[in-house]
């Protein structure tokens, strides 16, 4: 187990290291170094403040140093500083992430329960009704666009049911801290919205898991002892099931904390999503740059730790 | 393209498998009968199933439809008299330069230019379209290549590709496209380009898994022996028995490049304006529709999700119909 884990870090560590490569490529590289020093300086950047800036952020060197000592800041939890909003990127980055982990972790629990919930049901009950009930739905979801499900939702409940609904804000959010209650108000659309297109994907794993692992051997042990179906799928039958579930939770709750762009964007939460949208539109590099590399962060972190879980439930991974 | 929960792109569900060794017995030399059997083919098998599939057949007859609308727009448009980028100031746009209703002049309303929001979504669909295939191209070419490579030859340049694929696959795929499309000038290449290449990890990893149980057969330890090179192993052996794979996961990356154009579009980083985008004309229809301009909204973002679930439709029974251990599951 030692063994594997050191692997696994190892990987996540190389992984992060040619995305941080690829990112300062992108953003230094691309544009070349003067027009990073100008974009950074704004648009009120005097020549003086240019040079200041290209000597701050080591642009006359070569580019080994250059990335050398971004990624120096970088592991020391710096992300940079937006010379656009005069912040440090850390900054902006902490006003932002609440919003982003709410909406997610929220997204989150509803997706998940929805999807095991439904595909367990579509399994046991397979070809029934309801189980093409829920696959159908599932299809619908699955291809719906996130922006069109986010209007659409809001159009239904936020305007035309506002006589009944007066409750759903139609955008917007409020911070946790501030008003428990309207933070949730304020995210029942969102939430739903993310919920929705993500747990189509659910349902149709846990179904094909579920009916894999009740085609088992051992499921049919377990039933011929006489045990009841409730325990049966319960017991032996969702425990198995639910393994690539997990992964694949885990998996997407990185991706989206790296900023769920689009719902942010259609219900206006200043997320990271939100923010490096903005940030794109003003054209302010160290934000997006800072984003980008988070983003990759979540997703590697969330990786090893999915990879380590698979590893407890399953000794047989720990070998490949 | 990492599988953000926005833009979908992890298949549930068992990928299919139609694998080589099928074919050798419907093609063996049949004993003669009175009567004439007929050989078949894994495809026409397939083939049939689909035939049989009511979904699948209506799924396939929408997406004609739009291709027909697709293909007909500029017809369509110089018939009605309206073109794609025409602002109708005068007619379409009513006393205080607000879009118009549908009417029998606007069949679907005008937008905010006072442009036909018909002519428009026909327009729409070709966009749509085009960068749905050509992105898909672009991801299955480059998917099948680094799948057969890492699987064939294993060892670092497994390795290697399976790292890559990390690496791509770490920062959110609308991060990277957005900021891609942010350093050099959006477009329509730019917008192919970068869906196709950011989505080659999927093919990739199916191809892999693929060829490397492939790899251990009879055919290929044959062809080995034969003094055949890892070249014509991997390209003349290898990929022919692939192709079903890949064309199971191709139909299902189409509708994943449309929303994922759509996405860009949407965002104010894909295809330009004044160009008739469904993506953008939704961003544009956003700060109207509540204000009572329904049409506005309804009307792209109708024709982006019909699209989106005839592809997916289609794609399911295609993967249904070359993989009969799964068939009927989504029937």
């Amino acid at each position: 187990m030692t063994r594997f884990l050191i692997r696994r870090i190892g990987q996540a560590i190389l992984v992060l290291f040619a995305a941080s490569i690829a990112v300062f490529l992108l953003f230094f590289v691309g544009p070349g170094p003067n027009q990073v020093a100008r974009t950074f300086a704004g648009r009120l950047g005097t020549p003086q403040r240019i040079l200041e800036i290209k000597h701050a952020l080591h642009l006359d060197q070569p580019l080994y140093l250059q990335y050398l000592h971004w990624v120096g800041n970088l592991l020391q939890g710096n992300l940079g500083f937006d010379y656009y909003k005069g912040q440090s990127v850390n900054t902006v980055v902490a006003q932002a992430l609440p919003a982003t982990v709410s909406l997610v972790l929220g997204a989150a629990i509803l997706w998940i329960a929805y999807g095991v919930f439904s595909g367990v049901v579509s399994a046991v009950r397979s070809r029934s009704l309801l189980d093409r009930g829920f696959t159908t739905a599932a299809l619908f979801f699955y291809s719906m666009p996130t922006f069109v499900l986010g209007y659409t939702l809001i159009f239904i409940f936020a305007y035309e049911l506002y006589r009944v609904t007066k409750f759903f804000p139609f955008s917007s959010y409020v911070p946790l801290t501030t008003d428990p209650w309207q933070w949730f108000v304020h995210l029942i659309l969102p939430w739903l919205t993310l919920a929705m297109v993500t747990a189509a994907a659910y349902t149709r794993l846990t179904r094909t898991s579920m009916l894999d692992v009740l085609g088992e051997d051992y499921i049919r042990t377990a039933r011929s002892k006489g045990m009841s179906e409730r325990r049966v799928i319960r017991v032996h039958g969702l425990r198995a099931a639910l393994t690539p579930v997990v992964t694949l939770a885990g998996l997407d709750i990185g991706t989206a904390l790296g900023g769920v762009i689009i719902t942010e964007q259609v219900f206006g939460i200043p997320g990271l999503g939100w923010t490096i949208v903005q940030a794109i539109g003003q054209q302010d590099l160290p934000i997006i740059m800072g984003i980008a590399i988070l983003a990759a962060t979540f997703v590697v972190v969330a990786n090893v730790i999915v990879d380590i879980m698979y590893a407890v439930l399953d000794p047989r991974v720990r070998l490949h | 393209m990492s599988s953000s929960p926005e833009v979908r792109g992890r298949h549930a569900g068992k990928p299919a498998v139609t694998s080589g060794s099928a074919a050798g017995t419907a093609t063996m030399e049949l004993p003669p009968a009175a009567k004439k059997i007929e050989g078949r083919s894994p495809w026409r098998l397939a083939l049939e199933r689909l035939r049989k599939d009511r979904a699948a057949k209506v799924a396939a007859g929408t997406i004609t439809v739009i291709v027909l609308c697709a293909l007909l727009a500029p017809l369509i448009a110089s018939w009605i008299g309206h073109g794609p980028n025409q602002q109708f100031i005068d007619t379409g746009l009513d006393a205080e330069g607000n879009p118009l209703a549908p009417s029998g002049t606007f069949f679907f309303g005008t937008d905010s230019n006072g442009r036909d929001l018909f002519i428009r979504v026909l327009y729409g669909a070709r966009i749509s379209l085009v960068v749905g295939v050509l992105a898909t191209l672009i991801s299955v070419a480059l998917g099948t290549f680094f799948g057969l490579v890492a699987g064939y030859l294993g060892g670092v340049v497994d390795s290697l590709i399976a790292r890559l694929i990390d690496v791509v696959l770490s920062i959110p795929f609308l991060v990277i496209a957005i900021s891609i499309a942010y350093i050099s000038h959006p477009g329509f290449w730019l917008v192919v380009f970068v869906v196709g290449v950011l989505a080659f990890t999927y093919p990739a990893r199916i191809v892999r898994g693929q060829v490397i149980s492939l790899k251990e057969k009879e055919y290929v330890e044959a062809a080995r022996a034969l003094g055949a090179g890892p070249m014509r192993i991997m390209f003349i052996d290898l990929l022919p028995n692939v192709v079903a794979q890949v064309i199971v996961y191709g139909s299902l990356l189409i509708p994943l490049a449309i929303v994922s154009e759509a996405s860009l579009s949407f965002l104010g980083v894909g295809i330009p304006p004044p160009t008739a985008d469904w993506g953008a004309m939704i961003n544009d229809a956003s700060g109207y529709y509540q204000a009572g301009f329904w049409w506005y909204l309804l009307f792209p973002a109708l024709a982006l999700l019909i699209t989106t679930l005839a592809f997916n439709i289609l794609g399911d029974s295609v993967r249904d119909a070359m993989d009969p251990r799964g068939a009927g599951i989504y029937e």
